[in-house]
């Protein structure tokens, strides 16, 4: 059997024209997002509450980094992702661009960003249009931004190329032809159409078998080098995230509790959530068979957050100050910078467990089940 | 540490299928209709009928309108007269083709009429939602609460008789259930994340619902159309028979199995015929309309 041509994925060479803040700029800069979803009843359909999705997350994605994005389901990563694509409206808060403010005056507009940044949606189910061949549903994108529809065609069987489908084989293919991992290939090329800079992947190999996932994963890599691309990827899949992620953040009920570079978050992971999560991963070795559950219960309504720290309910550590105040996630400074939003991590706190010294580096090392 | 490493060398997707024929979606339905022969006998009847329709002058033997006070209610077979004559002496066959006309018209025409304004105002509701699809939708619900019959005797008694009246009153009728269907296939699709990555491209609402909602609507849409050519047919022959559709003395099979009903007990199978027409030709639409609500039904 001869092997079909392989697709060639060189990188591009740095110094992107495309560039507008330089190096340093921050790809993205989220500032104070939010988003509270009203719950309506009772008469006249007033509010009567509302869900806190995603409560006032602030965090920055370097360029050409992977920023993995964790945390269990129902805290709001999604509901971040589509805040990012602005999919639905924010309640609060501002997103940067490359230096740009979004639907500023001055900075970049919403038909712009979304020519940079681009989403690959979880279900491969319904994410492609099932009366269209996976060809058109590629080809769309440019052509709502101008191109005409031969050169979309050629954009479109040129990105199947380099997602690994063979564009006479699968152009023409409706989505219920292809598999699972082939239709996720799908979504990605489509993603890429209007050549993004900033990919969101939302659990975007969460529904794929094993070597299925794998082989998305690493074309995923080969794309980002090729592309020079910036990916935001969520998971709640840990593994997957310590694979392809550059640096993590972990949310917990809507907000950030901790973010930091891959290795540190793994392997020194400073807030009790993150340290739990961690824990709960299985073991590969059945002699470290966990046989308590590091976290217990369920997340808190979000409808209705505890007060002060949100994960002091189900936190081992929990001391009248979580109750009283809420713990900050502190200044973000550089690539290498670990930040948790704990009251132990804190050493004017009060907490009994802060760290002591004011000397920088200073870790605690506890296992999160004791 | 985890092994995602494996399979780095795997790029190209190649299943080792030789190119697949690959059939779109009217193909697929194209293909399943040619072996179901029993949508495509009653397929074949309705094209008979259409055309009988529109040859009529050349199909019938005398003229529809030509009365005879000589040759009243003649059976079937009746010298020249091959289905027999009515009260007043006129061809049966002659009027039962051109009667087709008529039949066909109030038929298809409300259908079709309803079918665009009814879809239209539903994949509105549906795509925009909120305060428009109430609008809109709790609207039709006090149409959809009447009965057919009912709303379009009401209707075109309200507007008095005629035939554009009775299309009218027709159309009024069937632009609800058409609605209904359009909105909640439109109310499916709107939430589906392809529309959601379409808008994340950029793309107007326009371009959305006619490149990726419209798709996704016309199958449902098109199948409760079809099945409701039969019913119309049925409510304007009603409308006739009433007395609130075609005016006498136009040859329309409502209207003619009206007015001979009292001579039900003189030639009770001439007096049938109009009866079988309607009868055929909407069981004609209606066993049509389930074949291709079957063959349209590919699970994609």
């Amino acid at each position: 059997m001869d092997s079909p041509p392989r697709p060639k994925l060189d990188a591009v060479p740095p110094g992107d024209p495309r560039d507008r803040g330089g190096k340093i700029q921050p790809m993205l800069i989220v500032n104070g997002l939010r988003k509270h979803f009203p719950i309506r009843g009772g008469l006249l359909n007033r509010k009567i509450g509302s869900v806190r999705a995603v409560d006032d997350v602030s965090f920055v994605v370097l360029k050409g980094e992977t920023l993995g994005i964790v945390g269990e389901s129902g805290c709001g990563k999604s509901t971040l992702a589509r805040l990012l694509m602005h999919l639905i409206p924010r309640d609060a808060g501002e997103l940067i661009f490359d230096g740009d403010g979004v639907g500023e005056q001055r900075g970049i507009s919403l038909r712009e960003l979304r020519r940079n940044m681009q989403m690959v949606f979880q279900d491969s189910y319904s994410s492609l249009n099932p009366r269209l061949p996976v060809e058109d549903s590629i080809a769309y994108g440019p052509k709502v931004h101008g191109k005409s529809r031969k050169e979309a065609k050629e954009i479109a069987r040129d990105l199947l190329t380099k997602v690994g489908l063979r564009p006479e084989l699968f152009g023409s293919r409706y989505p219920h032809e292809l598999s699972g991992g082939q239709k996720q290939r799908v979504n990605v090329a489509r993603a890429l159409a209007l050549s993004p800079r900033m990919l969101i992947l939302d659990e975007a190999v969460s529904a794929l078998d094993k070597s299925i996932e794998a082989q998305v994963l690493n074309l995923l890599r080969h794309l980002k080098r090729h592309f020079n691309l910036t990916y935001v990827f969520i998971s709640h899949d840990l593994n997957v995230v310590q694979y392809i992620s550059d640096r993590v953040l972990v949310m917990y009920l809507g907000q950030v509790v901790e973010i930091g570079p891959v290795a540190e978050i793994y392997e020194r992971a400073k807030h009790p959530y993150t340290r739990a999560l961690l824990a709960s991963r299985l073991s590969m070795d059945p002699d470290e068979r966990i046989d308590d559950p590091p976290l217990t219960g369920d997340p808190p309504n979000p409808i209705n957050p505890p007060s002060g720290c949100r994960f002091r309910t189900r936190c081992p550590f929990a001391e009248d100050v979580c109750a009283a105040k809420t713990p900050l996630l502190g200044e973000w400074v550089e690539r290498t910078t670990h930040l948790a939003a704990c009251h132990m991590e804190d050493a004017r706190s009060g907490h009994s467990r802060a760290v002591r010294a004011s000397a920088p580096g200073a870790r605690t090392h506890m296992v999160a089940a004791e | 540490m985890t092994d995602l490493t494996l399979g780095s060398n795997i790029l190209t997707v190649d299943d080792g299928a030789p190119a697949l024929k690959v059939r779109g979606y009217w193909a697929t339905v194209a293909h399943r209709l040619r072996y179901d022969y029993v949508t495509l006998f009653f397929a074949l009847v309705i094209v008979l009928i259409v055309l009988a329709a529109i040859c009529a002058p050349l199909l019938a033997p005398f003229d529809p309108l030509k009365t005879s006070m000589v040759y009243r209610l003649k059976p079937i077979g009746f010298r020249n007269f091959l289905l027999g004559t009515d009260e007043l002496g006129r061809d049966m066959l002659s009027r039962l083709i051109y009667g087709g006309r008529m039949s066909l018209l109030m038929g298809l025409v409300p259908v079709v009429t309803a079918t665009v304004l009814g879809g239209m105002l539903g994949v509105i509701a549906g795509f925009l939602g909120g305060r428009v699809n109430m609008l809109i939708m709790r609207t039709v619900d006090i149409f959809y609460a009447f009965p057919s019959v009912l709303l379009a005797v009401a209707i075109s008694g309200t507007m008095g008789g005629g035939m554009a009246n009775g299309l009218i009153a027709l159309t009024l009728v069937f632009i609800p259930p058409l609605c209904r269907v359009a909105e909640t296939a439109t109310t499916q699709v709107r939430n589906l994340d392809f529309v959601e990555a379409a808008r994340a491209s950029g793309a107007p609402t326009a371009s959305i619902v006619l490149h990726h909602v419209l798709g996704n609507v016309l199958a449902p849409v098109f199948i409760y159309a079809s099945s409701l050519i039969s019913v119309a047919i049925l409510l304007a022959a009603g409308l006739s028979f009433l007395g609130l559709g075609v005016e006498p003395p136009t040859p329309d099979w409502g209207l003619m199995l009206s007015t001979l009903r009292q001579a039900i007990y003189v030639q009770p199978y001439v007096c049938a015929l109009p009866g079988l027409a309607i009868f055929i030709t909407s069981l004609s639409f209606n066993l049509v309309s389930d074949g291709l609500r079957q063959a349209m039904d590919v699970r994609i």
